[in-house]
């Protein structure tokens, strides 16, 4: 159709540095957990945490490195649609596990 | 295993003289209709122009042709159903046996929102959307023919259900376990998994091509937040259908493992859960109701703004309204299965959730009356339309925000008040709202106009209808009068079901007079043509084409810089202009490959519901066949030359330059 020339891509897809950037960032968030764990240095309650908040800081850095997700206005629209799928899954999941909990909790399985 | 699979003769139900008269009746009029064709010598213009065509305006009306045949089917199992229950009291048994009444019912449900309201709303969708944003077509034309004909296919299941086999007992939710092999072993569930998973693929396809075109063609200057309103609500829509019908498709795909596999997702036994089945039907069907309403919403913005002639009052306000409800949409599922006894939190949150969404559906009832507020509204069909959902919406409402009362919902849960709520928000709301639409865009589509006096008898008996058939279910459902009952024994309530059934028969009167209108409409067209393109003033781009619109829909793309885009360029003076010259137009070509795949699947369908091995497979590997042929065809495309557009477009000048125009007065007092 005749947009079909207007639609190539727009989208920023990042340099080598950018990706050079995002590769060392998440060597680095992989690591530290392993290390964590395999060294045993650490509590239980305090390796955990730690863990999991290394694990969403890369879900961050790949969604900014290598998925490209931005708030400049080319970006913002990819950005947007991300953002409402979490939302969306976040609401739909969340909400479903909270009510068949409660309902099993109230048949005392 | 026969050759065949479970299917015999004895699929046939001989035994049923409703059922085989219908058949009968049915077959009849396909071959009337067969007949007529060949001998008008029309199936070459049927095959080459409609059933094949990509465009999206005849996708549209093919699209209602569908939702109008299936509104006959729906509704004769609406009447069959009313007519049973003012029969069948005090003990009689009325003329409809139990296991036919059950199939009736969860026909009438299924049909009416899958195949009657789906197809009318994507139906106008297809007419309205791409001319209002000044699109040549959708993003994917092909991809749009598809949908079509898988929503078609679904279609096609459902009505075979009735001479072949049986449909479904389960309601037209087909809880588990009642529709799990062990309770529901024939072939009824099977017809209604195939029928909602194929058509619900081509919806969900639907979906995804009109995101793509609202985001990637908008006519040049176009922002966002200046897409005509019918096409954000629209756009809102299909977000909630991307987001949703995943659900559908995924629940019906544990629902068919269930059955033809033998695992336990929602059975009784070996851990299964059939309150899963419940949430994520839910939470798909929830967020489905405003699919079909905010579109709606969207066409009676067009039309009070249009024949009020002024501007929509608060367009920023409508267009995030719309996109509260399609989040909050997301939340308030549960309300659906209040009763099935999760905790008193649970239900305190999605009944607080459902109240809150009253509040964003207020806000676009206030934009649409201080719309109407010191204009000079013209009292056509699809005003009175509007007129009559804004009243009946809004009694549907407040039913609704009395039964998100959790304490309220207990006692009212499954009796005729929650159908009357419903019937009283999707008649009221989606249907009135469709048939404005139908009205309203019927001269854009078709070049010629309907009968504004039937219309408005139309119009009336279904108001009237609506209330004298509903209210009476409202009481019924307080004097504990419970759903899907087949016949009944309480004196209390036979004065009411009598009353409700004249409703139905009003109703039916203006449903004839709205087949009349039509039949009235093509056999004068050549009296009532429309040859402005523009027949009630209107203020978005659909109208500043021709009647119908140029199969390319426009000449030179237009440049938009305001909401009301073709109002501002009637007020530039800069409407109907020639420009220097015409450019070659890129056009994708018809194809065949859209019939055949859905055919292939729906093939599949069938093959899958009795159980035919090697039908099945082969419906399978004929689509993808079909659909690697067409995916490696590089002869899907051409342009079409200036030559040709310049003759096009001068025939349709010199008809907007000779016929009168008969514009009306457009002024808001100061």
């Amino acid at each position: 159709m005749s947009s079909h020339a207007s639609n190539a891509h727009e989208m920023d897809h990042g340099s080598v540095r950018s990706y050079l950037v995002g590769f060392v960032l998440s060597v680095v968030l992989t690591a530290l957990p392993f290390w964590a764990i395999m060294t045993g240095q650490f509590e239980k309650s305090t390796a955990i945490p730690l863990v999991v908040t290394m694990a969403v800081i890369q879900v961050i850095v790949h969604l900014k490195y290598f998925l490209h997700l931005d708030f400049t206005p080319a970006g913002k629209a990819n950005t947007f649609t991300f953002l409402f799928t979490a939302l969306i899954i976040v609401m739909v999941v969340g909400l479903s596990v909270w009510i068949i909990y409660s309902a099993n909790a109230m048949m005392m399985y | 295993m026969s050759l065949l699979g479970n299917l015999s003769l004895d699929a046939i139900p001989f035994h049923e003289p409703i059922i085989m008269i219908t058949l009968a009746v049915v077959g009849l009029a396909g071959i009337a209709i067969a007949v007529a064709i060949t001998v008008y010598r029309k199936w070459g213009v049927l095959w080459r122009d409609w059933l094949t065509s990509v465009d999206h305006k005849r996708l549209g009306v093919m699209y209602i042709v569908l939702a109008l045949i299936m509104l006959i089917r729906g509704f004769s199992d609406a009447i069959m159903m009313r007519t049973q229950l003012a029969l069948a009291t005090n003990g009689a048994e009325g003329y409809l046996p139990p296991e036919h009444y059950d199939q009736i019912f969860t026909a009438h449900g299924v049909i009416m929102i899958m195949f009657m309201a789906m197809p009318f709303m994507i139906g106008l969708m297809n007419i309205a959307l791409p001319l209002q944003i000044g699109a040549r077509d959708v993003a994917f034309p092909f991809l749009n023919n598809l949908s079509f004909w898988l929503s078609a296919g679904g279609a096609v299941l459902i009505n075979l259900s009735l001479g072949l086999g049986e449909f479904a007992k389960t309601g037209w939710l087909a809880y588990p376990p009642l529709s799990e092999l062990s309770f529901s072993p024939g072939v009824g569930v099977d017809y209604y998994i195939w029928a909602l998973q194929i058509s619900g693929i081509g919806t969900l396809l639907t979906g995804v091509n009109f995101l793509v075109t609202v985001f990637k063609m908008r006519a040049p200057g176009m922002k966002l937040m200046q897409m005509p309103i019918f096409t954000w609500t629209c756009t809102w829509a299909n977000i909630l259908i991307v987001a949703s019908f995943p659900i559908l498709t995924a629940v019906l795909g544990l629902l068919t493992l269930d059955r033809y596999l033998n695992f336990h997702f929602f059975t009784n036994a070996a851990g299964g859960n059939a309150m899963m089945y419940i949430n994520l039907f839910w939470a798909w069907g929830h967020p489905e109701v405003y699919i079909l309403i905010l579109p709606a919403f969207g066409i009676f913005s067009e039309v009070i703004s249009t024949f009020t002639g002024k501007r929509l009052f608060g367009y920023n306000s409508m267009v995030w309204a719309s996109g509260a409800i399609s989040i909050l949409g997301f939340i308030v599922w549960l309300h659906h299965f209040f009763t099935m006894g999760s905790s008193a939190n649970v239900n305190a949150f999605f009944g607080i959730m459902t109240m809150i969404i009253a509040v964003p559906t207020g806000v676009k009832l206030f934009n649409w009356l201080f719309t109407m507020y010191r204009g000079r509204l013209r009292m056509t069909v699809p005003v009175l339309w509007t007129l009559g959902f804004m009243v009946t919406f809004t009694i549907g409402g407040m039913t609704g925000v009395l039964l998100a009362v959790p304490g309220a919902d207990y006692v009212l849960h499954n009796s005729l008040f929650l159908i009357a709520h419903f019937h009283n928000t999707i008649i009221g709301g989606a249907v009135f709202g469709y048939l404005a639409g139908f009205a309203y865009w019927f001269p854009k589509a078709m070049g010629f106009h309907l009968n504004e006096r039937l219309g408005k008898a139309s119009f009336w008996c279904w108001q009237v209808g609506f209330y004298v058939a509903f209210m009476p279910l409202y009481v019924l459902g307080f004097l504990g009068m419970t759903r899907r009952l087949n016949h009944t024994d309480n004196p209390d309530w036979n004065i009411w079901l009598y009353i409700a059934c004249a409703g139905a028969v009003i109703i039916l009167v203006g449903i004839v007079l709205q087949f009349v209108q039509l039949y009235i409409a093509f056999r004068q067209r050549e009296q009532n043509p429309d040859t402005t393109g523009d027949p009630w003033n209107g203020h978005t781009l659909e109208w500043s084409t021709a009647s119908p619109p140029q199969f390319y829909n426009f000449a030179e793309l237009p440049r938009v810089r305001d909401i009301d885009a073709f109002t501002d360029m009637k007020e530039q003076g800069i409407a109907y202009q020639r420009p220097a010259s015409y450019a070659p137009i890129h056009m994708p070509k018809n194809t065949p490959s859209g019939i055949l795949i859905a055919g292939a699947i729906t093939t599949f369908g069938f093959a899958a519901i009795w159980h035919i091995g090697w039908l099945a497979v082969a419906g399978l590997v004929a689509s993808v066949v079909f659909f690697l042929l067409r995916a490696y065809s590089n002869d899907v495309d051409y342009y079409v030359q200036p030559n040709e557009i310049e003759r096009t477009e001068s025939a349709y000048l010199k008809q907007v330059g000779v016929a009168p125009l008969k514009q009306e007065p457009e002024e808001v007092p100061a």
